[in-house]
């Protein structure tokens, strides 16, 4: 068995401890809001949380999550109104929404490391998510956004 | 403060959870729907007769819950079509419910004819409708308050949600069940556009809150107890069949439950992804492949470029180019190679299949439910009736989910009737990239006779590729041997038109790669030969290319007004950054004309797009942000085609497997994109691809501006930059 937290909830789990998160999560915990789009950590698709940090889970055995504490999409906030959703919300960002969990988990720790971050501090956190909507220019209007809201009182 | 879980206590998707909200007046509520669950209200029989208007139904608790003839698959239609019934209907934005429409004829596609998410078409087609059915819903629910009022339907105005009369209002809810007893009224009058809150202004995306928290269900989160997942192995060269495999490792997998085969190969299920992803990992299988399948890319070109020797079906012809063309001063001679095209769309296929007893459902994200239920009939010897298909959120489609087969959809009711168990059939990224149905591949040799004043006055173009309609069902569409697929953007080229001896020629070669419209279809390749040739022949007449397109354009004014906004608002003409350059080409697709300017450097044979400026003519935009959502996208698209869409073959075998060699634009390679929309009284077109087939062309302008080099050959290769 294989202890995990997942956004603030326990849960254990009998599982190879070679088995990707993801799947652990999907298949496992039905936290399915965490998406496959390659299984090669190529796309971003997957991106959780695990102690804060972007990870991709397609690629991250379970037994590196075992005691750790992983957040999800669904753990991002519980009423949209982390930040970043509320900017995603004013800017019409999303198409498909397939690859938005990830696009948004790796932007949450962008938003914390770099509560202003610039152009270049987007493009480096972000060109690990594909979209290929091709929604971008939107994510990354939204990311700015997301930093006003912040520094105006939004919780992080 | 923590809680633990059983595992065991999988979570399962409640497709009726979107409309659980309370209790629902069914009128206009189609068997179909009811069946589906959609709405939890009892059967109403006379409500059945209503079926023309299958689109929407209002609760007692005011909900309005909207049905989809088409599906929402990023393009937008969850929110566009709501729209329209909402200026009519005067109901409050704030109570609406959306829903995928399960296969039946109500839902049938107003100008197609079957129920189908495709041709960039949603808006257009369904303008009339929905505002009809908004408008038909209104009028019934006047005339039920006006009648619990006392008062006359004259006298009784509406407004988010309420009729309303003198200081008396009722809810649309509180009137619902007596408007349902009501007969429809025929001919209800719509709105002029003065009056529309909605259409032509835009409304927030519907889909976004569900889609930013985990919750929106995509095939991939279809779960309940006791589903299966299975992966399939299949041949690794299209044609291929099984001839044995070996599942002994197979089974020690802890998980692998089943190892079958079907007719698409070898499915191992599993009661998880990874289970059975391990599982057909470890399985050995012996293929049976005829060599004469095992084509190399290289030697297919060699073959294209054979066949524009002798001569094709005839698709445009206008004088006698054989005759003309040795007259001209001076001859271009060139070819053109855009290979096979993968959709890549993010969420990889997969198709959830129950079967009970004589009733099969399924669960998959579709463009076209109807097929699939058609289809998956066909394999079972059912009746349509029998299969039940609830179409949830499409992870991307682009075309590759409306196959003639419904390949992935009857592969998985196939898997799941040879398992006697509920199955999950997934693909995996690689089994995507190399599962087939491409953007067919194709060559373009273009002869081209210029006068000595320099204006061409012969053309010849040969296009060979394979056919999209041929071997399917639709195969009646092809005419004298032309599958308009292959050629529209040529054949009907406004340019063309200007040429006194032309002549466009088709070779439609057969082979066993599946191939499939792929967002834009046709104009994907058309689109990049013409405009890079008119680019051409502008210089080739010392003319602007932005002046000389405006001379042949002139009886083309959609063609026109948006070459002239983009090249206004690009400042075409106006000095740039050192390094920079511009290049721009315009294409009509699908009802609407874009026009776009790229703005590229080269750096050491880096290509760096840094801005795209767009102007689309697509008539009336219902929902103008939309359509600008679409031209980003659709840019996006085409610029990854460019810079990287390429599946070649090597002895039949695919050689891209995944993103790191199939590769995508990402956030750092994004241009800053730029889309104004001409104010225009037009008829309506498309926005979901017409913005895809210009830019590719506009780029390679820029950087033949930037470099003096003709880039002829797709995907974008660096080294033919070389030396620039």
């Amino acid at each position: 068995m294989i202890k995990l937290q997942v956004n603030s909830k326990s849960y254990s789990v009998e599982a190879s401890p070679q088995m990707p998160l993801l799947w652990v999560l999907r298949d496992m915990l039905g936290l399915t809001g965490t998406k496959f789009g390659c299984g090669m950590a190529q796309c971003g698709a997957c991106t959780v949380h695990l102690n804060g940090e972007a990870v991709r889970s397609c690629v991250t055995p379970v037994a590196r999550a075992a005691n750790q504490q992983v957040t999800t999409i669904e753990g991002l906030s519980t009423d949209l109104s982390h930040p970043l959703q509320r900017a995603w919300l004013e800017e019409d960002v999303l198409q498909c929404g397939y690859c938005q969990s990830g696009q948004l988990m790796s932007a949450a720790v962008l938003l914390r490391e770099k509560p202003d971050p610039t152009d270049e501090d987007i493009d480096l956190a972000m060109s690990g998510n594909i979209c290929r909507c091709g929604t971008y220019p939107r994510v990354r209007k939204a990311i700015h956004r997301a930093a006003q809201l912040q520094k105006e009182g939004g919780k992080p | 403060m923590s809680n633990t879980h059983d595992i065991s206590r999988r979570k399962f998707l409640q497709t009726t959870s979107v409309f659980a909200g309370g209790l629902l007046i069914p009128f206009f509520v189609p068997a179909g729907v009811k069946r589906m669950g959609l709405f939890n209200a009892p059967a109403d029989a006379s409500a059945i007769a209503f079926a023309p208007n299958a689109y929407l139904g209002i609760a007692k608790d005011n909900t309005i819950h909207i049905i989809l003839a088409h599906v929402e698959m990023g393009q937008g239609i969850w929110t566009t079509l709501p729209m329209m019934i909402a200026d009519e209907l005067d109901c409050d934005w704030n109570k609406i419910k959306v829903g995928h429409a399960p296969p039946g004829a109500p839902y049938f596609h107003t100008a197609f004819g079957i129920q189908i998410t495709g041709g960039s078409s949603t808006t257009w087609s369904e303008f009339d409708r929905y505002r009809q059915a908004g408008a038909t819903a209104r009028a019934l629910l006047v005339t039920a308050a006006a009648q619990r009022l006392g008062v006359q339907p004259e006298d009784c105005k509406t407004g988010d949600g309420f009729v309303i009369a003198g200081n008396k209002k009722l809810s649309y809810g509180e009137v619902a069940e007596a408007a349902a007893q009501l007969p429809p009224p025929a001919n209800v009058p719509l709105k002029p556009a003065s009056e529309w809150k909605y259409i032509g202004k835009g409304a927030r995306r519907l889909d976004t809150p569900e889609k930013i928290n985990g919750q929106a269900k995509f095939g991939m989160d279809v779960q309940f107890p006791g589903l299966l997942t299975a992966l399939v192995a299949r041949p690794p060269v299209f044609g291929g069949k099984v001839r044995s495999f070996d599942a002994t490792k197979t089974k020690t997998i802890p998980g692998v439950r089943q190892v079958l085969k079907v007719p698409s190969g070898v499915a191992v299920i599993a009661d998880h992804y990874w289970a059975a992803k391990q599982g057909r990992d470890a399985l050995k299988v012996e293929w049976d492949i005829d060599p004469a399948l095992a084509i190399n890319s290289q030697q297919q070109w060699a073959d294209y470029r054979a066949m524009t020797t002798s001569k094709g079906a005839v698709a445009a012809q206008a004088g006698n180019v054989t005759a003309a063309l040795p007259k001209a001063a001076t001859t271009i001679d060139v070819e053109y190679t855009l290979p096979y095209l993968a959709h890549a769309p993010m969420e990889p296929l997969n198709c959830t299949v129950k079967i009970t007893g004589d009733k099969c459902e399924i669960w998959t994200g579709t463009q076209w439910p109807g097929i699939d239920q058609a289809n998956a009939a066909k394999i079972l010897g059912w009746n349509p009736g029998q299969v039940e298909v609830h179409t949830v959120f499409l992870g991307g489609g682009f075309g590759r989910r409306a196959t003639a087969p419904s390949d992935f959809v009857i592969e998985a009711v196939a898997v799941a009737r040879a398992s006697g168990k509920p199955v999950k059939t997934v693909w995996t990224r690689e089994d995507d990239i190399r599962g087939g149905y491409y953007r067919p591949a194709f060559l373009h040799r273009v002869r081209i006779g210029l006068g000595t004043d320099k204006k061409p006055m012969a053309w010849h173009h040969s296009i060979v590729g394979q056919s999209i309609l041929a071997g399917t069902p639709f195969a009646a569409g092809i005419k004298d041997g032309i599958d308009n697929a292959s050629v529209e953007g040529v054949n009907d080229s406004p340019y063309m038109a200007h040429i006194p001896d032309h002549l466009v020629e088709l070779h439609s070669p057969q082979n066993k790669i599946p191939v499939l419209w792929w967002r834009s279809v046709g104009h994907t390749h058309t689109a990049f030969v013409m405009e890079t040739m008119i680019d051409e022949l502008a210089h080739a007449a010392g003319q602007d290319p932005v002046e000389y397109r405006r001379t042949l354009l002139q009886k083309h004014p959609r063609h026109l007004s948006a070459l002239n906004l983009a090249a206004e608002k690009a400042g075409w003409g106006t000095p740039l950054p050192a390094g920079h350059f511009r290049g721009i080409a315009v294409h009509e697709s699908f009802g609407s004309a874009v026009a776009q300017v790229a703005e590229v450097s080269v750096d050491k044979g880096t290509v760096r797009v840094h801005r795209v400026t767009c102007a689309i003519d697509c008539g009336l935009a219902v929902n103008p942000d939309g359509v600008a959502a679409q031209m980003e996208s659709g840019i996006i698209f085409g610029l990854t085609a460019l810079l990287y869409g390429n599946i070649t073959l090597e002895k039949g075998r695919v050689q891209q497997r995944n993103f790191h060699d199939y590769r995508m634009l990402r956030m750092h390679e994004t241009p800053v994109i730029e889309v104004h929309i001409v104010p225009s009284t037009e008829k309506m077109g498309g926005a979901g691809e017409p913005g895809v087939p210009p830019v590719a062309p506009a780029v390679v302008n820029a950087l033949f501006a930037a470099t003096g080099k003709r880039i002829r050959n797709l995907p974008l290769q660096p080294e033919n930059l070389a030396g620039a």
